[in-house]
């Protein structure tokens, strides 16, 4: 007997075949552009072939990008921001999370409605008070003060993954850790906290994301240059992007490609961590 | 279960360090919002702003292209919705069979979803380029006609939805995956001797077993691509053609920062934050209604 799962004809597996590479397709297109024009030579930029390697193909584009750009600049400023984002993010999703999931008190339902409530509000819309503030409290223009803002963006999907992963995970375990005598803080690090390792994966890669993909509150906070994210960086090409888009394109292929492998190396994670939880609670 | 404080105080103590962020950084800028939209701080009052009242949200409703904007902003996020639940969850289902290869497609199909937006959003305006743009290319050389991307609303308006449908089908398609991993084989296997085929298998073992984790998606999906800036902003270069193209949340970033209409501004977006507090009470109702 077929069980589920398992493709019966030919046909349909030439089918199934079909579909998922017309699907491939069309996610690859874009990325396959980009590296195309990343190797053009400066006078086929506005080339209308659509070959994949273009004619005289150069690493020019990439040579330009580490040599006459502060690209490693714009890359430290980027680690700095994304990695304390990532880094602070998980601590404190991990401990949200594990309170509205294991504790039940008055303000619970409030809680999980007003972390709902955050994604609601048009960001863009939180810029402005924002900046004032953090004028006041001298963080304008500061890497410390963009981290923050990435921080609180982050952190509402965050503690909502981790309650939801912390949901399948059976209370048991954490009370035996209490009667054995753990402190609720020991019990919670010990015990149910390297359980919930796909979804800690799940909120720092989630949170660095945040960090290394952001643009518009980068652009309003950071002035000076030599705090420029690669966001910005790229960015500073793409106004010019009639010569630059070579330098663009070997640019956005630089960024891309450590958080893609990262995505890849966590495929795995990024599956079984996701749970979502559920709305209610 | 006996502990030595009291479930609240432990949950203050947890909840505590993420709730100081929160409240600085968003509770405390959204209220200074509401005020902002109750005064006349713009352009001509940037140093003595004054409370108005209801002035600003009186003002939206007489917008001459309040409607229109509206209207676009739900068509973009039900269109996006369903391509991204239609791929993503084709893409789940094709992926979760015995298929050669299916990790390495697997790894291809979340790309879109792990390149940074703000980097596919400006290629992919690059490739809707009138001249040298990819699409147009791909376009003429199956023997059709080029189109001038961002010379129309309506085909500004498309291709920003074929770029944000890109962008989002991956996510979905993990959610889906992650929810068809843990449907017991035995259902299908039960349903197979009752003699349902798979269209039947679908409707009524698949779908509804994975509802409790497409439901929160669809929530996070409605409200994210609402008020998704990036994509409209970055793919019609802020609003080609001469601001024809946006929807209700780049509209009011232009608003605010090009032509610095702050209160007005401010008023647009507690009304932006309204409609989909309504339209996500709507969603809890209705999966509450169907738990009975």
């Amino acid at each position: 007997m077929a069980r589920p799962g398992r493709i019966k004809s030919i046909w349909g597996m030439v089918w199934v075949h079909a579909l998922v590479w017309l699907l491939v397709l069309f996610a690859l297109f874009p990325v396959i552009q980009v590296f195309g024009i990343s190797l053009r030579p400066g006078d086929q930029l506005y080339s209308t072939h659509l070959e994949i390697i273009p004619q005289g193909a150069t690493l020019d584009a990439y040579r330009i990008m580490f040599t006459e750009k502060p690209f490693f600049l714009w890359l430290r400023n980027s680690a700095i921001v994304s990695l304390g984002t990532a880094l602070i993010g998980v601590a404190l999703a991990s401990l949200g999370g594990f309170a509205l999931s294991r504790y039940r008190f008055k303000a619970r339902g409030a809680a999980l409605q007003g972390i709902l409530m955050t994604q609601m509000f048009p960001a863009t819309m939180l810029l402005l008070p924002l900046y004032l503030m953090m004028r006041k409290f001298h963080l304008v223009d500061t890497l410390g003060g963009v981290m923050i803002a990435y921080v609180a963006t982050a952190l509402p999907f965050c503690i909502w993954t981790m309650k939801g992963y912390y949901d399948t995970i059976p209370v048991d375990l954490n009370e035996a850790a209490l009667i054995d005598g753990c402190s609720p803080l020991q019990a919670f690090a010990r015990v149910t906290l390297p359980l919930s390792a796909p979804a800690l994966v799940i909120t720092a890669l989630f949170s660095f994301m945040t960090g290394w993909s952001e643009f518009m509150v980068a652009r309003v906070m950071l002035t000076s240059r030599e705090l420029m994210t690669l966001p910005l960086g790229l960015e500073s090409l793409f106004t010019t992007y009639q010569t630059e888009w070579a330098n663009y394109a070997a640019g956005s292929l630089l960024v891309s490609v450590p958080v893609v492998v990262l995505f890849l190396v966590l495929n795995r994670f990024l599956i079984s961590g996701l749970t979502l939880g559920s709305v209610k609670g | 279960m006996k502990l030595g404080r009291s479930q609240s105080q432990l949950a203050f103590w947890f909840l505590m360090p993420a709730a100081v962020v929160l409240i600085a950084v968003v509770a405390y800028p959204f209220l200074f919002n509401v005020y902002v939209s109750l005064t006349n701080w713009n352009m001509y009052h940037f140093r003595d702003p004054q409370l108005k009242g209801f002035m600003h949200y009186a003002r939206i409703f007489t917008e001459p292209d309040f409607y229109h904007i509206f209207g676009k902003t739900i068509a973009w996020t039900v269109i996006n919705l369903i391509f991204h639940f239609t791929l993503g969850l084709g893409a789940a289902l094709l992926l979760n069979r015995k298929l050669p290869g299916r990790n390495v497609y697997r790894a291809l199909l979340i790309l879109p979803w792990a390149v940074p937006q703000y980097i596919s959003a400006l290629t992919w305006r690059g490739m809707f380029n009138v001249e040298y743009g990819a699409v147009n290319q791909l376009l003429t050389s199956v023997g059709l006609h080029p189109v001038s991307w961002f010379a129309s609303e309506s085909a500004a308006f498309s291709a920003a939805v074929i770029t944000n449908i890109w962008l989002g089908f991956p996510f979905i398609m993990v959610i889906a995956l992650g929810g068809l991993q843990s449907i017991p084989r035995e259902l299908y296997e039960a349903a197979r001797i009752d003699g349902a085929g798979p269209v039947k298998r679908f409707f009524s073992i698949t779908l509804p077993m994975l509802k409790p984790v497409l439901l929160p998606a669809l929530v996070l999906g409605t409200i994210w691509t609402f008020n998704n800036l990036n994509v409209i902003w970055l793919v019609t270069d802020q609003g080609l053609p001469a601001d024809k193209s946006h929807i209700l949340v780049t509209y009011v970033y232009k608003a605010a920062f090009f032509y610095y209409r702050y209160g007005y501004a401010a008023a647009f977006s507690v009304f932006i934050f309204l409609v989909l507090v309504v339209i996500v009470r709507g969603y809890d109702r209705v999966s509450r209604q169907e738990a009975y």
